[in-house]
């Protein structure tokens, strides 16, 4: 047992930030540190430049473009990027669809989507969740009827991530009604631009427009852009799942604290700096105590290359820590949570900060990041994978 | 980076796990907190045989030179058993202050003999004033002829009554809360002027209030440098925390265990309680209590001896936060799932929860490891 870095680790560290300091714009490095907005072509920028690289998709199989990295190595990677303020990976094409299809896909298939999602030209959204279909995925009603060479799709899907930026839909269809809920799904992947599908934007409690609903209105979908089989849809979405748990949350977490910090050392209280603040510096040191737990804990899950269901803790501990870090900076930032100027959240705003620069984003996280509890399963979800995959209750 | 076992680490796990299933039933457990001393001089022997008492100290002095993983690897099985012999207080901090403040001739003198099972050691330091703080030293040695006379008292001293030597922590200057001016004095047991109060602890365990009217002491009593104590305690009860935490762990996987298996076994309205989704999640509450406690258990014992005094001391700091706070959550809980049953001395659930709970308050709870981590 041991935690030291070994040398080829210590050396791949600064490979990559030698990478980052080289290629990461000043200004887009700025806006990710100040937490404002980002446009679609910074996350296609920064996810291009990896890509050159070589470095967009470390996960996938070499011979299709991944890089074979010890589990040290893609933790490394992972926070390198977060310490550094570079935009995050938008998953839904690199590493939830393209896992499917590399895995379930056929020859043809592959051959046609993998190399849009590498050189993020293709920007992909997830059609998972239906407005009666929540936590009870299974229980979708989107409906896909086969009719000669095309399915009709019909329904509508919800809380879609940034479908406004989408060419192409991942989808979860129900091809048949006649035996159990899971038995019944299909996989289809939807070109955005067809006929008959609108997409309007949800406006969620922080002011921002991330997620929209998609309806789908006589939708006609080839059938070779089914992936596997027919009805066997339910086992390629909890394929997609393992690869989505393997996400480390260690760098943003830590990302999470700086900003805490250089927040409360720039706050008065008393007189004095807020850190200083009997009641305050408890709750801090509280919080980097459960970070500190919690680092040690995905170093733990995630070393053993593919987590099990286990690693569904890992989503519950880390998106509560997310949540109360956001918490203690919007407490942090006390009266000055309060102004909310749209505006100010977008780069270039140009009229003076009403108070501090850095209270702008506070309260709209801080509402945004319920959230993180909320989606990929909810919390309560987790918990009812974890008693029985892993404590067989 | 790598959190697996050594394969001589597993041996030694599982030779624990083989001593505990032997020796370490509850009902046999039971009859050593109710004897005399309190434990097995027995199974003090057999350690010694099976070589567990030598496993931390240094080769040159009769033994085996592990690190801190390999004692975590002991006193997380300990944990699982609640043994009751006197390890940590001998072996972890009595070796450990040898180690790492004592004269060659004291190396020489006490190592072997601690490592053969042929001394025991214990520490006292607390005081009724003290709190957590283990520099507020009132007890005070003055200097007489050659040596020292010690007088003060000093509480809850665990297993000083079967002790040979106490080491004792009191002030030769500064003033009663300085860093500066504690000097440690390893007094023999029985000696004139020291009385002791001896009582059983609310876990199973022995302690001791020691009263020291005028204990005359040779100069080579000094453990450590005149006056430089602190720095040592720290860095000894630093180890002890690594090791208690492991016990902690050990302690808490039994409870999780043992509370997930009765859910399943308890029906109550037509079903098994593990059914009842309010108590799967409970469960799966305390199940993520353990893996964070024993990530933080695993953290603290490879960061325990880093160069780095701060990142070591916010390691030790942080690790006794976690594992108090989980501590605290999986013994509450495994009562509160067991229901009445959970309330009875015959259960194994209730000791667990015990020692789980003193555990916290040994060398500084969560609160004060909170402020001094935040203080760091």
């Amino acid at each position: 047992m041991d935690m030291e870095f070994r040398a080829e680790d210590l050396a791949f560290q600064a490979e990559v930030r030698q990478f980052i300091g080289e290629n990461l714009p000043l200004d887009l490095q700025e806006k990710v540190a100040r937490g404002l907005h980002l446009e679609k072509d910074d996350y296609v920028l920064w996810q291009q430049k990896l890509n050159q690289r070589g470095w967009f998709a470390p996960h996938w199989p070499v011979d299709l473009g991944g890089v074979e990295w010890t589990p040290t190595q893609h933790f490394l990677f992972q926070n390198e990027q977060v310490e550094a303020n570079c935009p995050p990976i938008m998953p839904f094409g690199v590493r939830m669809v393209a896992p499917v299809i590399f895995t379930y896909g056929s020859a043809e298939q592959k051959q046609r989507f993998l190399p849009s999602i590498l050189d993020s030209t293709a920007w992909w959204c997830q059609g998972y969740s239906e407005p009666g279909s929540g936590s009870d995925l299974a229980s979708l009603q989107t409906k896909a009827v086969r009719e000669g060479d095309h399915y009709i799709v019909n329904g509508t899907k919800t809380w879609t991530t940034l479908a406004q930026h989408a060419d192409w839909i991942f989808c979860l269809v129900r091809t048949s009604s006649d035996s159990k809920p899971q038995e019944g799904i299909s996989f289809l992947l939807i070109d955005m631009t067809t006929p008959g599908i609108d997409v309007t934007p949800i406006i969620t409690i922080d002011g921002s427009h991330e997620v929209n609903s998609v309806f789908f209105t006589d939708v006609r979908v080839p059938v070779e852009n089914l992936i596997g089989e027919e009805n066997k849809g339910w086992t390629y979405a909890k394929f997609l799942l393992l690869f989505e748990r393997s996400n480390s949350l260690t760098g943003s977490l830590k990302q999470q604290l700086h900003r805490l910090r250089s927040v409360a050392g720039q706050e008065r209280s008393g007189g004095l700096s807020l850190m200083a603040d009997p009641a305050f510096a408890a709750q801090l040191a509280d919080y980097e105590v459960q970070l500190r737990t919690y680092e040690f804990l995905e170093l733990r899950t995630l070393g053993n290359s593919q987590p099990g269901a286990e690693a569904s803790y890992l989503k519950i501990i880390g998106t509560d820590l997310q949540q109360l870090a956001s918490e203690l900076t919007l407490q942090a930032v006390a009266y000055y949570g309060n102004p909310y100027i749209h505006d100010a959240l977008v780069h270039g705003y140009n009229e003076p900060a009403v108070g501090p620069e850095y209270a702008a984003p506070s309260a709209p996280q801080y509402f945004n990041y319920r959230k993180t509890a909320i989606y990929a399963g909810s919390n309560e979800i987790q918990r009812n994978i974890l008693s029985k995959a892993v404590l067989g209750m | 980076m790598d959190f697996s076992l050594s394969e001589e680490q597993q041996m030694l796990k599982d030779s624990v796990q083989r001593f505990i299933r032997d020796e370490y039933e509850l009902e046999a457990r039971r009859k050593l907190v109710a004897s005399d001393v309190g434990y097995s001089e027995a199974n003090w022997a057999k350690m010694a045989e099976l070589g567990w008492l030598a496993l931390s100290l240094p080769e040159e002095y009769g033994g085996i030179g592990g690190g801190a993983v390999d004692t975590m690897v002991l006193m997380e099985e300990f944990g699982r058993g609640l043994v009751v012999e006197p390890y940590m207080t001998s072996i972890v901090i009595g070796g450990g202050f040898l180690m790492a403040g004592g004269s060659a001739a004291q190396k020489t003198e006490l190592l072997p003999k601690l490592a053969a099972g042929e001394l025991k050691l214990a520490f006292a330091y607390a005081e009724r004033q003290s709190r957590f703080d283990l520099n507020d030293v009132e007890c005070k040695a003055e200097k007489s002829g050659d040596g020292y006379k010690i007088s003060g008292h000093k509480g809850v001293v665990f297993h000083a009554a079967t002790a040979d030597k106490i080491i004792v922590s009191a002030r030769t200057s500064g003033g009663s809360r300085d860093a500066d001016g504690i000097t440690l004095f390893l007094v023999d047991n029985n000696c004139s002027g020291l009385t002791r109060r001896d009582y059983p602890t609310v876990d199973g365990l022995r302690a001791s209030e020691l009263e020291m009217d005028g204990v005359t002491v040779a100069a080579d009593a000094v453990l450590g440098s005149v006056g430089g104590g602190a720095a040592l305690m720290e860095e000894v009860v630093g180890q002890a925390i690594a090791a208690i935490c492991a016990e902690a762990v050990g302690c808490m996987d039994v409870l999780q265990e043992t509370t997930n298996e009765y859910l399943k076994t308890r029906v109550q309205f037509g079903v098994p309680l593990s059914k009842f989704q309010v108590l799967q999640h409970r469960m799966v509450d305390m199940f993520m209590e353990c893996e964070q406690a024993r990530s933080m258990c695993y953290m603290v014992n490879l960061k325990v001896g880093d160069e780095d005094p701060v990142e070591r001391a916010k390691s030790v700091s942080a690790a006794k936060v976690q594992i108090g706070n989980s501590g605290r959550f999986v013994g509450q809980q495994s009562v509160q799932l067991h229901g009445g049953m959970g309330m009875t001395d015959e259960l194994h659930v209730g000791h667990y929860f015990k020692r789980l709970t003193m555990i916290d308050t040994m060398f500084g709870n969560k609160d004060h490891h909170l402020k001094r981590y935040a203080d760091l």
